[in-house]
């Protein structure tokens, strides 16, 4: 593949998702994922379940670690409020870690203003729940930040976010 | 019959199949620890709602080991999207059992709404899933248990608990011994 700056910003996560052997994915949409679920439902060395909310993605993501995948949950940041009990009675009670991939709404950009709550709230909410976030500037950065995000999970045996504001998808 | 005898007849097939078994929040772990401790046991000791997803995920990541999940009435009412994604992906490999007493039966037996008009296997059937049975004896139960290995099965109980003790296992300790056990070849003792 050539330089990292042809890629499409949806391009850019999928091969960052590749590299660190993610091959269990579940999720709920957002319009700014609407280019890349396809590529993981696509994709034959990824189990693709798309769930109805995100906290019951929470709930089939530790039951497939247990089952030795690497999980990844594609969600918005609104999910993140529907998530909050399992991510601390389960993931954090039993030491399971989880990669959220979070296309991060109601932030610089947006056109909805309901979006805007759960968009100035999810950071706080992240150090509220001691996850650790990142915070990828560019494409490339993303890719690379996808592998050490999913290293980070199965170090410290918890949740992490990848935060992906709208700016990044309007990259050209 | 209450969900003791029922957990007892569920027990029972797993053990004969070597499944995995996922046991849902509150009086039901701990009716399953004092009817049969295992390593091919967990205890979702918190995240209400979320064995039936649970049991999925480890279904779709093990498709050559067979796995069941033990919920409940309270708890599907909580996550009822779960039984639409089950019908979505259909592992042939995953059987869930709905005990159903009508109340939430950890927390002082509140009525849910499968004590009035609810139905969860009708609900089960609407959500696209093609193997659901029903069973309010434990004959029945049985005699279902030993036609399928997959499906949902929605068995009718009364409410009460089992006077068992807490779990003193620690979370971590059931993750491990549990993935460990997920982790062997499938059939190998």
């Amino acid at each position: 593949m050539s330089g990292q700056n042809e890629l499409t910003p949806p391009e850019a996560v999928y091969l960052g998702i590749k590299n660190a052997g993610i091959d269990f994915i579940v999720s709920v949409p957002c319009i700014n994922l609407r280019e890349l679920i396809p590529m993981i439902g696509a994709d034959p060395d990824i189990i693709h379940v798309p769930v109805t909310r995100e906290e019951e993605g929470v709930g089939v993501c530790a039951g497939a670690f247990m089952g030795g995948k690497r999980p990844a949950m594609l969600m918005q940041n609104s999910g993140l409020g529907n998530s909050i009990n399992s991510l601390a009675s389960l993931n954090r009670l039993y030491g399971i870690p989880l990669l959220m991939i979070m296309s991060h709404r109601g932030v610089e950009g947006e056109p909805i203003c309901a979006q805007i709550p759960m968009g100035q709230l999810t950071v706080p909410l992240l150090d509220t729940l001691c996850i650790p976030y990142f915070l990828p500037d560019s494409k490339q950065e993303a890719t690379e930040m996808i592998f050490k995000a999913v290293e980070t999970a199965f170090d410290k045996k918890k949740p992490v976010a990848l935060l992906l504001p709208i700016s990044f998808w309007r990259q050209s | 019959m209450k969900r003791m005898d029922a957990i007892s007849e569920i027990v029972k097939k797993a053990t004969n199949i070597n499944a995995l078994l996922v046991s849902n929040i509150g009086v039901p772990c701990k009716e399953l620890h004092q009817a049969c401790d295992t390593p091919n046991n967990f205890y979702m000791l918190g995240s209400m709602g979320l064995a039936s997803s649970i049991g999925l995920g480890l279904a779709l990541a093990l498709s050559d080991r067979k796995v069941i999940a033990i919920d409940g009435d309270g708890s599907v009412l909580m996550n009822m999207g779960s039984l639409a994604t089950i019908a979505w992906q259909a592992p042939d490999n995953y059987l869930l059992v709905v005990v159903d007493n009508g109340a939430y039966g950890s927390t002082g037996n509140q009525p849910t709404a499968t004590s009035q008009q609810a139905d969860l296997a009708q609900v089960a059937k609407g959500a696209g899933n093609i193997k659901v049975y029903e069973a309010g004896t434990k004959e029945r139960l049985r005699q279902i248990l030993q036609e399928t290995d997959d499906g949902i099965i929605v068995v009718r109980v009364l409410p009460g608990n089992a006077d068992v003790p807490n779990i003193q296992m620690s979370p971590e300790d059931i993750l491990e011994r549990f993935m460990a056990e997920a982790s062997r070849p499938s059939g190998s003792v």
